[in-house]
């Protein structure tokens, strides 16, 4: 089995081999393309058909290219408000949730109190229960509580907190486990009091995660149905409106407003990315 | 049993009439149902180097951190001057900490690293500044201010942790294995450079370490720690040269112990039958069964001294500045050290050894109570 052995064809590929070779080299690039694709199309369809010139009411077949819709976003009666509504709801739920997740998280990595393992496993709960379910409930609690909370803004924000803390502590936890203590010990060792060593030391070296809540948060928030739909009354947040409206007319305003929400999320979390190699860089050069 | 006398003497008569900087009084600390620190006593005085030596989990970063302010001893009260500050946080104690990860604040950079504890001090602007360079100069880091810590090497972060506990003046430095995560060759130059700049500054040290040759090098006094509970309390001669216990010879370099019974006021029975001359202080009021300890270095080829054996060569060993000899004696196995201070001077063995009753010391028998 040594050189003599190896026959002369070897030399020239059959064009069986060589198209074998060909798909191992290709197959790859092929499958992430398509992955991409699959990933990718449904919002470059949203994005194309925001600048689309429909004939009649709904904008399901492309027509022609304006820029009319962009120009006139709020031309949409109650659009405008209910856009207003979840710009609302997103901001104050994704402050209190993350404040809040935030210091759950410092309990759970920091201390061992009774109860701590639960309290682990009831954080996760929101993220596993179904969204239907937990709206239908969340709607017979307050029926129940007997307008306590009258059903509307209060609701919705009280239920947008509570499945965006779940998130926050997931988030922020992560980054907690990593955190060596020593740091800590020696902002103390050096003089500074419980609080100064938070503000000058652990909140700087968190700050990441819970900027990554924050936007997080918002994302889950602004785009919310299934729990909002139960708990809204007669408010209107924006993907109520979308389904409202669908059922009549899709005016391609709504495209519009979908991918302004999406650019900004994209915006700020490459921000984000960039802020963080920046600092690295800048501590590693 | 034995340890306990000892502390209680320790007790009794202070280590030195010089104000003690740190007092800890019969300090006790327990994690769950492990007592990392036994009823431990100690004064540390002013301006010295003192090191708590001893081998992983014999309690010496307990006692550290508790007079840190880390951790909150169970019994007892530790005192920083006359001043007790059991229970008092460590931003409220006049003492600053070298840990052993360094615990740099990656966020900051080396002048705001160093800086952090003047600011807390309420010391401004142009003070700090000078201060700041002032100490980054005395641990040749001048220049590096505006760098952030994962940029220097580890020998430099090192200094850069140094400098931060320093600039503050504490009345005690405490650090933590200061030096582990160094290579052996920075470890030895930052060995000298710490003596030195503790001697420059003259601020109380108080190290810890699981080196014995890196306490010897630094320490003008060492605690050897055992199982929570101070072993021997001296400077490193002292330990060196007169170990009371098994432990104790067995940790600081290489111990010949040689079980016995003792036969008089200055003698030990060896098993073998042969007497040994010891100095009566050594046996401090032993009696029965106890252990003869020579080190090898002490020991003579041949009948020279006063305390003879004789044995066969069993291995023979070169080693650079020495030669190691291993005999076979009916006492036991005993190494010997011969310096190698002429070439090819390699002396015949005839399997004869001595060493004078001054180089003799007496540890409490090891039989039934090994210490490790």
């Amino acid at each position: 089995m040594s050189t003599v052995a190896i026959p002369a064809p070897r030399a020239r590929p059959s064009a069986l081999a060589r198209a074998w070779a060909f798909v191992r080299r290709h197959t790859l690039t092929v499958y992430s393309l398509l992955f991409f694709a699959y990933l990718l199309l449904p919002i470059g369809v949203v994005v194309a058909f925001s600048f689309n010139n429909p004939k009649g009411r709904f904008n399901y077949t492309w027509q022609g290219f304006t820029w009319k819709n962009w120009a006139q976003w709020d031309a949409i009666p109650d659009l405008k408000s209910a856009l207003t509504l979840s710009l609302e709801i997103a901001l104050i739920a994704s402050l209190v949730a993350t404040a809040l997740g935030t210091l759950i998280a410092l309990a759970l990595v920091r201390y061992g109190f009774r109860g701590r393992a639960s309290t682990n496993l009831l954080v996760f709960l929101p993220l596993s229960t179904p969204e239907i379910v937990l709206g239908a409930s969340l709607l017979t609690l307050f029926l129940n509580l007997n307008n306590v909370f009258a059903i509307g803004f209060w609701t919705i924000l009280i239920a947008h907190i509570m499945f965006c803390i779940s998130f926050a502590v997931v988030t922020v936890k992560a980054r907690l486990i990593g955190f060596d203590r020593h740091l800590e010990e020696a902002a103390m060792d050096l003089g500074a009091n419980e609080w100064l060593t938070f503000q000058k030391v652990t909140l700087p070296l968190i700050a990441p995660a819970i900027l990554a809540a924050l936007l997080l948060c918002f994302a889950i928030s602004i785009d919310d149905f299934v729990v909002t739909y139960f708990n809204a009354g007669n408010r209107v947040t924006f993907p109520i409106f979308v389904w409202g409206s669908a059922r009549v007319a899709t005016p391609p305003q709504i495209n519009v407003i979908g991918t302004a929400i999406f650019v900004v999320a994209v915006t700020l979390m490459l921000a984000n990315v960039v802020l963080q190699r920046v600092r690295e860089s800048k501590g590693a050069v | 049993m034995a340890v306990e006398s000892r502390a209680e003497t320790e007790r009794q008569h202070p280590v030195s009439p010089v104000a003690a900087d740190v007092r800890l009084d019969r300090v006790t600390k327990n994690f769950d149902d492990v007592t990392a620190v036994d009823d431990v006593s100690l004064e540390i005085e002013r301006g010295s180097f003192f090191a708590l030596l001893g081998p992983s989990g014999c309690g010496k970063t307990t006692t550290l951190r508790m007079i840190g302010g880390f951790e909150e001893p169970n019994a007892g009260t530790i005192y920083l001057g006359e001043e007790p500050v059991t229970g008092k946080p460590p931003y409220k104690r006049d003492v600053n900490t070298v840990f052993q990860s360094y615990a740099l604040f990656p966020h900051l950079s080396i002048f705001e690293n160093v800086g952090f504890g003047l600011r807390r001090r309420g010391v401004r602007g142009a003070d700090v500044r000078g201060r700041v360079t002032e100490i980054l100069r005395l641990v040749g880091l001048s220049g590096m201010e505006k760098r952030k810590p994962r940029q220097l090497s580890g020998g430099q972060q090192q200094r850069v942790a140094l400098a931060r506990a320093l600039v503050n003046r504490p009345r005690v430095l405490l650090l933590d294995e200061p030096l582990g995560a160094l290579d052996l060759k920075l470890r030895k130059q930052m060995q000298l450079e710490m003596k030195a700049i503790q001697h420059d500054i003259g601020i109380t040290f108080v190290h810890v370490t699981h080196d014995q040759e890196e306490a010897m090098t630094m320490a003008d006094r060492i605690a050897i720690m055992n199982g929570g509970r101070i072993e021997q309390l001296g400077t490193p001669g002292e330990l060196y040269e007169h170990p009371q216990t098994a432990f104790v010879a067995g940790f600081l370099g290489i111990s010949n112990l040689l079980p016995g019974t003792v036969s008089a006021m200055d003698a030990v029975r060896l098993d073998d039958g042969t007497t040994v001359k010891v100095p009566q202080e050594a046996l401090r009021g032993r009696s029965g069964r106890v252990a003869v300890g020579v080190r090898p270095e002490k020991i003579r080829l041949g009948h020279g001294e006063e305390n003879r054996l004789s044995g066969h060569l069993l291995e023979t060993a070169y080693v650079g500045v020495a030669t190691q000899y291993v005999l076979d004696t009916r006492a036991g196995n005993i190494s010997v050290y011969v310096q190698n201070s002429e070439p090819g001077a390699q002396q015949a063995v005839t399997g004869e050894i001595s060493w004078s009753p001054d180089s003799t010391f007496v540890v409490d028998s090891m039989e039934g109570a090994e210490a490790e």
